[in-house]
């Protein structure tokens, strides 16, 4: 969970996501950051994420984000 | 005869009043209704400025049906106006303010806070208000003053980066839209049937473009979900449901399509006609696109806004190796492009050369802003006889053996990114001078990557959140470079200027 927390970190700086309920509500991710999301995890965990799981269901919390990596065959 | 917008949408109303001219989440307008409601806007705007004209209006709100009654409501007024976007950093937005003075800012309620906090100096109305506003003025006011109108007053104004900082105002008019426009109408057969999906931003000029297709022809705009750019799959779903069979898009969001393969899992039967432009589409996800929807039409488009949306065209009919770049093409209706060369002389064929461009399309210039009009738009250097300009893109293409022009790239550092427009110098710019976090920097762009990569000369590694948390404050998110590298020092030319040739081959190579 912390490599999940560290890419937040990196991307969005100045928000503090451990208050955030849903990520996506809060609109403290855009576009550009959800891409980044995905290059970083696909990269890190080597799986490539089904283009029909990038929803904002799957990017609203960490545990979702999890959720989403273990479906795709990521180790986490 | 036509004179401005105006003149083809009241056409375009008595012909279709009750068909659906916009689309967006919260329901559609009928073309009548879009009318009367614009109207509204125009004699509230009218009131406020005391019958004001060709002064520019400010639009802050976010993207929705209100954005095309505001520019609409403008338009019937007979001023110029200026979408500006509200994830932009209030101070820039402030910056651009500050430089065009506008007559005053149409917001909506959810936006009204935050232009109020910059702008005490400026009349601020709310859409809510005014749209439905009867303010007891003779709507012949706004007729009486369009009859002063000519066709080269301007229409709207967009912003684009500058190197300086402040944003430059591209004044187009109305005539500069309508060869693009009569023409693509024409060869597309874009009808009161196009459905079109708009994703751009409402800064973008081919939000403008949808807004003029809707006026003359009758179009539906149906606007996507601009939340859901980042969910490629909730897009698709949207667009099928809304039945979209047109769409003119910068090609990132479709690469992400492409390498997501989302179109063998959502099908887009409707989808008959596909533009792109505002940046190179790589060939390999284009022929994804074109391999998933063999029965669309493809077009690639080419243009800087200074010639009013695109100079020139390219149908895709003939196969492409992955490797192999798509060509920009030809030149539009009633356009001419000429190559030149180092002397300010004609390319011969593959010879590269600076593209410029020649016709009815050319904007008026800058706003407020002589020295840098002057420096592009320029007279002829074929022509010593008669005054005639052209505008210098400071794009380098060359022409292929077909005949076709391919891009090139630029002679400066303007890049294109995410579909926007970016002067790299003016993010070094901000880094030293206005945030001051290191002495030296050079910005570069890995096109592979489309990445925005910042070198900087430190003896310490200066984390990137450190560089994004103060850039966040000055820029829009697409203009932060997404990657920081440390030299101890940056390589530098014979001249003792930073070497950036060096550290674009460095990413790029």
């Amino acid at each position: 969970m912390d490599i999940i927390k560290s890419f937040f970190k990196e991307i969005r700086p100045e928000f503090d996501f451990d208050e955030s309920k849903n990520f996506i509500q809060d609109g403290y991710l855009d576009s550009f950051d959800v891409i980044t999301l995905v290059n970083m995890i696909e990269e890190k965990f080597g799986i490539t994420i089904d283009g029909l799981d990038i929803i904002p269901e799957n990017f609203c919390s960490y545990d979702s984000i999890k959720g989403m990596i273990s479906k795709n065959g990521g180790k986490i | 005869m036509y004179k401005s917008i105006i003149d083809y949408f009241e056409e375009t109303v008595s012909r279709f009043p009750d068909k659906t001219a916009i689309v967006d989440s919260e329901g559609t307008i009928r073309f009548s209704v879009l009318a009367k409601n614009a109207r509204n806007v125009a004699l509230n705007i009218l009131k406020a400025t005391g019958n004001r004209r060709n002064c520019p209006i400010a639009v802050y709100m976010k993207k929705s049906k209100n954005t095309v009654i505001a520019d609409m409501g403008i338009s019937y007024s007979g001023n110029p106006y200026m979408n500006l976007d509200i994830k932009t950093p209030i101070d820039r937005i402030k910056a651009i303010l500050e430089h065009v003075q506008p007559s005053m800012i149409i917001t909506d309620q959810e936006s009204s806070e935050k232009i109020l906090q910059v702008s005490d100096r400026f009349r601020v109305m709310s859409i809510e208000n005014i749209s439905d506003n009867d303010t007891g003025v003779d709507v012949n006011v706004i007729y009486e003053g369009l009859l002063h109108q000519i066709d080269t007053d301007p229409s709207c104004i967009i912003n684009t980066s500058g190197s300086t900082g402040i944003p430059k105002g591209v004044i187009l008019n109305h005539k500069s839209f309508f060869d693009f426009l009569q023409w693509t109408t024409e060869t597309f057969d874009l009808n009161s049937s196009t459905n079109i999906g708009s994703l751009s931003p409402s800064v973008f000029d081919i939000f403008v473009y949808e807004i003029w297709l809707m006026s003359v022809k009758g179009a539906t705009i149906t606007l996507l979900d601009e939340n859901m750019a980042m969910f490629p799959a909730k897009l698709l779903e949207q667009m099928k449901t809304a039945e979209v069979n047109f769409i003119f898009w910068v090609p990132s969001i479709m690469v992400n399509i492409a390498n997501m393969d989302l179109l063998s899992k959502i099908s887009l039967e409707d989808l008959k006609l596909v533009w792109f432009a505002g940046e190179v589409f790589p060939t390999k996800q284009f022929n994804y696109w074109r391999r998933m929807l063999p029965w669309t039409k493809f077009a690639n488009f080419y243009g800087p806004i200074e010639i009013t949306l695109d100079c020139t065209y390219y149908i895709i009919e003939r196969e492409f190796q992955d490797s192999e770049p798509l060509p920009i093409g030809f030149p539009c209706k009633n356009t001419d492009i000429l190559i030149l060369n180092e002397h300010d002389m004609p390319c011969g064929r593959k010879e590269e050369g600076e593209l410029c461009v020649r016709g009815t399309s050319l904007a008026m210039g800058y706003y407020k802003n002589p020295e840098k009009t002057s420096s592009v738009f320029v007279q002829n250097p074929l022509n010593n006889d008669y005054p005639e300009l052209i505008y210098r893109t400071g794009d380098i293409v060359y022409v292929n053996d077909h005949g076709e022009i391919v891009f090139k790239g630029r002679k400066d550092s303007l890049i294109k990114h995410m579909g926007y427009r970016i002067e790299l110098g003016e993010i070094e710019h901000a880094v030293i001078n206005k945030i001051g976090i290191v002495e030296y920097c050079c910005v570069v762009y890995n096109r592979q990557k489309k990445e925005i990569t910042m070198f900087y000369e430190s003896d310490e590694e200066i984390s990137s959140g450190e560089f994004r948390k103060a850039l966040m404050n000055l820029f829009p998110k697409y203009m932060i470079p997404t990657k920081y590298i440390k030299k101890d020092i940056l390589p530098r030319n014979t001249n003792g200027k930073i070497d950036r040739n060096k550290l674009n081959e460095e990413v790029n190579s």
